[in-house]
């Protein structure tokens, strides 16, 4: 008992502490890889505390939806990370809610943060909500479909499940299907978390903004809520594609030398994740946004595929 | 013994609705006295109809009561079992809310319309319903469903010095009355099978039939409940009729006449065929599927907010067709768990899509009543003189997303389990069909998302634009606790949904043979499962309260900020143009027009601009600017066969030639021909 509860306090602390850290790594990576000096990995943290130091400015023309989104952006975000595997097969709220509620509970932050940006009456939230919802619209049944057939090899939509199931059959990441599933969620990852070529999270140019053009109005510690809601977000959907598709160290016991052991290689898991994530950042240049469909089609496609060649095995 | 108090909640339910279609029409001079009657005595008979079914669902024996009428075939046989229980309580609950906003919203009628025969009709339609719900004779059963066609079409067309809710009405009776043709074809094979025209009879019926009977029989009860129901292609009669109707009709229309289709599927193709061949169920989850996915896309466009709403209800149709798709190919597969998961799939959203849309529907109603449009591009920010009504949109626009933990997230669930689960338990085609169309069903739950963001963020949200803030108020309290009543509803059956769920048990008996939900329960009572092969977990109350948890300490930090660092009101920053106004907003048709362009296929958008220039087009005087999308079924289905159906009526006109002579003559072959048929070896 005392485990258990030693162990979702961790992956609390881990959701709350660690995600700013991927961002950070991320963002580094990225300026190393071309060439600029970048800063230094904490600075998401510096950024985070300056906010919650900072007065808000409430636009007049916002009603209560716009305070509320963030709150529903955060809180979702750290309730979904409860209920992903992370350093054991075990996760404190996998009984709770398998991949169906996962998904739905991302697309429920998606839903009030569109409302805030829609709420203010300028035209760059609006933007930004429109071309959010077009494109989460858009990448759901990639998504479904990519993790469906995850879910069907292992005969659950539970994660504990379905990490227990990927963790017996330490090979099974080989299987075509696996990676053709694999390779779906991460295209639609590219597309959720807002990176290069879908949405580029650095710019605040009109053209090319989706989320950023949604918080555009949000300020102070709104806007840290948001933030730090992101990047947990972030970190959750990294972390159910390793703990899916590359269960390594993933114990099925519920001790604290097995909670240690799952959290370095999960680290290390997310970190190889993270640089996987830079080179296609750095390779890439960002499409037109109706260039975008035709990418997740193809992660689409992938999924289809991937559901096919279930048979041949 | 357990009859008698489910009987006299029976009788006294339909006394209480005949007598209050009688008396509202009396007292029509006294439009204040009929409002009262009206509202008055639907709220009783719904609340006796609620009680009745919930004695239905609970109580084990179905009750039956038959009267013989003396003409062959014919008898006024009712059965009150827990599939007609669940059916009329779904009735009951909307028809209660329904009662209480009328209460107020039929106010604004006195001195304009006649109250007497909104009445009438009301009580007539609820009436029918019920009678359509429990009837156990197949011409009972159809004479229900044509009064409730007229009746219901009556009310379409109750603004009828409006040429569109004319228009309307009238093609509401036309494709009533051709799904009733199908439906009497059809009742009159099982007849001609069973001998009978009482559904005890048809009990297991597909046994008897020849593959030949048993695929015409499908084909004609599909295209009648189907039509009734809205299935695309057959649902362009829905977004003219639902949208002009009064909007507490308009509810009752989405919330429950649409569902009579789904409950003659239910009550046709599980309780009477018995086990069909699984092309059957197929067929149903295919046609779901294509009315998910079109119904939802079709609403994205819409900026009238009734019209939106009402595309919606095609697309919740398709998703509670998926269901019973579902449930049929398992059946005949013989996994009884799996087809009680997709039952309940079924009916579940069923009762959950009667809840939010009549909620949507008379959250519209009520802005519609303050605002005097339906068109979405007026308005805006009107959260601010009507919290309430938006509070109460807001819910069900959640609810209807799909999103946790409120109810429409409950049924989705099951629809994706029982899809799942689909892979593992049938033939090689469909295994692969399943989970496409669960990722079909994951499309249309964020098409409806962006759907209702739209909906409820252009309607309520931001400035207002062509209305004037201090003229719209509020709704009267009536109408805002009718709205309040079915927004707990929604949260009551998202948030206790394994609490609810035992209810269904003995329709699943019923219709299975077997109990099944106990399987879908775990955890203390606190999970639902899916316990078959793809089984899976989730629990909407502990997400519930898990949300509620967590949100404490985020509020408390943001207020401990907000009072030390100050949080204060100031005009939008808008990337630093100052003067922001109404017309730098998104709207509908901005919000809507990426998915325009990523689905142009579809919608086949056009668009036209006109500028009128003096000197050079740099300086237009005045630029005319039409858009819109394509209306591809009707122009390529309906418009053709329209053409097809007058072109024959005029080759038709040469045999009227209107000489006394002629028809005379025409009687007399008809009736040789008659003899020679009824003499025929």
């Amino acid at each position: 008992m005392i485990q258990v509860i030693a162990n979702s306090g961790l992956q609390l602390l881990v959701l709350l502490l660690v995600a700013p850290l991927f961002s950070g790594i991320i963002k580094t990576l990225k300026a190393r890889l071309q060439t600029r000096r970048g800063p230094c990995v904490f600075q998401f943290y510096r950024d985070l505390l300056k906010l919650f130091r900072k007065g808000m400015v409430i636009p007049e023309t916002a009603s209560w939806i716009f305070s509320g989104a963030p709150y529903v952006y955060f809180t979702t975000a750290i309730l979904v990370g409860l209920m992903i595997p992370m350093t054991t097969t075990y996760a404190p709220f996998s009984l709770f809610g398998g991949v169906l509620a996962v998904i739905y509970l991302l697309a429920f932050g998606r839903f009030f943060l569109a409302l805030g940006g829609l709420d203010t009456g300028s035209s760059f939230g609006g933007l930004g909500s429109s071309r959010e919802m077009t494109i989460s619209a858009i990448a759901e049944p990639a998504m479904m479909l990519a993790l469906f057939t995850v879910a069907l090899g292992a005969n659950s939509t539970n994660l504990s499940e379905m990490a227990g199931a990927a963790v017996s059959q330490s090979w099974r990441f080989l299987a075509p299907s696996q990676m053709l599933a694999f390779a779906a969620v991460f295209i639609v990852l590219i597309a959720e978390t807002g990176r290069i070529p879908v949405d580029n999270p650095a710019t605040h140019l009109e053209l090319t903004m989706i989320h950023e053009a949604m918080i555009l109005e949000y300020s102070g510690l709104y806007l840290a809520l948001i933030e730090w809601g992101a990047s947990i977000r972030q970190l959750v959907l990294m972390t159910l594609l390793v703990n899916t598709f590359f269960p390594y160290g993933l114990s099925s016991e519920q001790t604290l030398f097995a909670a240690g052991m799952g959290l370095c290689f999960y680290f290390a898991k997310v970190l190889l994740l993270a640089v996987f994530i830079v080179l296609i950042e750095t390779t890439n240049a960002k499409l037109r946004l109706f260039r975008v469909p035709e990418l997740l089609m193809v992660a689409f496609i992938l999924g289809a595929l991937a559901l096919i060649s279930t048979f041949l095995f | 013994m357990t009859m008698l108090p489910l009987g006299a909640v029976f009788a006294l339910s339909l006394v209480a609705y005949s007598g209050g279609a009688v008396a509202s029409l009396l007292s029509w001079r006294e439009a204040g006295l009929a409002r009262r009657i009206c509202c008055g005595t639907a709220l009783a008979g719904a609340i006796l109809t609620g009680i009745g079914g919930l004695l239905a669902l609970v109580q084990e024996t179905p009750a039956a009561w038959s009267v013989s009428s003396g003409i062959p075939l014919f008898s006024y046989s009712f059965t009150y079992d827990a599939l007609a229980g669940f059916f009329n309580l779904v009735l009951a609950i909307l028809a209660i809310a329904v009662s209480i906003y009328s209460f107020s919203y039929l106010k604004e009628f006195e001195g304009k319309r006649n109250i007497g025969v909104f009445g009438f009709l009301f009580h007539l339609m609820l009436l029918s319903l019920t009678v359509v719900f429990t009837a156990a004779n197949a011409f009972l059963f159809l004479i229900g469903w044509e009064v409730l066609a007229l009746v219901a079409a009556g009310l379409v067309a109750f603004y009828h010095e409006d040429r569109a809710s004319r228009r309307a009405g009238f093609l509401y009776a036309v494709m009533s009355h051709i799904d009733g043709g199908c439906l009497l074809l059809g009742f009159a094979l099982l007849i001609k099978v069973s001998g009978s025209a009482e559904f005890a009879t048809f009990h297991n019926i597909a046994a008897q039939m020849s593959s030949g009977e048993l695929t015409a029989a499908f084909l004609l009860f599909f295209l009648g409940f189907g039509m009734k129901a809205g299935i695309i292609p057959f649902h362009i009669w829905l977004p003219a009729a639902h949208p002009v109707a009064p909007s507490n009709v308009s509810g009752l229309l989405s919330g429950i006449v649409i569902k009579c289709g789904i409950y003659g599927m239910i009550r046709i193709f599980l309780d009477s065929f018995g086990v069909v061949p699984s092309w059957v169920g197929l067929l149903v989850l295919i046609v779901g599927v294509v009315s998910a996915v079109l119904g939802v896309l079709y609403a994205l466009m819409e900026h009238d907010l009734k019209r939106l709403l009402a595309y919606s209800s095609i697309e919740n149709v398709g998703i509670i067709f998926m269901g019973i798709g579902a449930a049929l190919i398992f059946r005949a597969n013989g996994h009884p768990l799996l087809a009680g998961l997709a039952l309940i799939a079924a009916t579940f959203h069923t009762l959950n899509h009667a809840m939010f849309k009549c909620l949507l529907f008379l959250g519209a109603g009520s802005v519609l009543h303050s605002t005097g449009t339906r068109n979405m591009e007026n308005m805006g920010g009107l959260i601010r003189p009507m919290p309430v009504t938006a509070f109460c949109f807001l819910i069900g626009a959640v609810a209807i997303s799909g999103l946790p933990p409120l109810n429409g997230f409950v049924s989705e669930w099951f629809t994706y389990q029982s899809l799942l689960a689909g892979y593992g338990a049938t033939g090689r085609l469909t295994r692969i069909l399943f989970p496409l169309a669960g990722s079909m069903l994951a499309l249309t739950g964020a098409l409806a998302a962006a759907c209702f963001v739209k909906a409820f963020a252009i309607t309520f949200l931001a400035l207002p634009r062509e209305l004037k803030q201090h003229e719209v108020h509020e709704s009267p309290r009536s109408m805002l606790v009718g709205m309040g009543f079915l927004a707990t509803a929604c949260v009551v059956l998202g948030v206790g949904a394994t609490w609810v769920l035992p209810l269904f048990d003995g329709m699943m008996n019923q219709l299975l043979g077997q109990r099944v939900v106990g399987h879908f329960i775990t955890g203390n009572g606190l999970v639902l499962a899916a316990s078959t092969p793809a089984g899976g977990t989730v629990s909407t109350a502990v997400i519930g309260v898990g949300l509620m948890v967590l949100l404490l300490p985020a509020i408390f930090l943001v207020k401990a900020g907000a009072k030390q660092f100050g949080r204060k009101r100031g005009p939008a920053w808008d990337c630093g143009l100052p003067g922001l106004t109404s017309q730098n907003e998104y709207t509908s048709t901005a919000f809507s027009k990426a998915l325009r362009m990523v689905f142009s296929v579809l919608y086949q958008p056009r668009r036209e601009i006109q500028s009128v220039f003096d000197i050079s087009p740099y300086f237009p005087k005045e630029i005319r600017f039409e858009s819109g999308i394509e209306p591809t079924f009707e122009k390529r289905l309906y418009n053709p066969l329209k053409q097809l159906i007058l072109s024959w009526s005029k080759r038709m006109r040469a045999i009227q030639a209107g000489s006394i002579h002629a028809y005379l003559v025409y009687i007399f072959i008809t009736l040789i021909l008659l003899l020679l048929f009824g003499v025929r070896p």
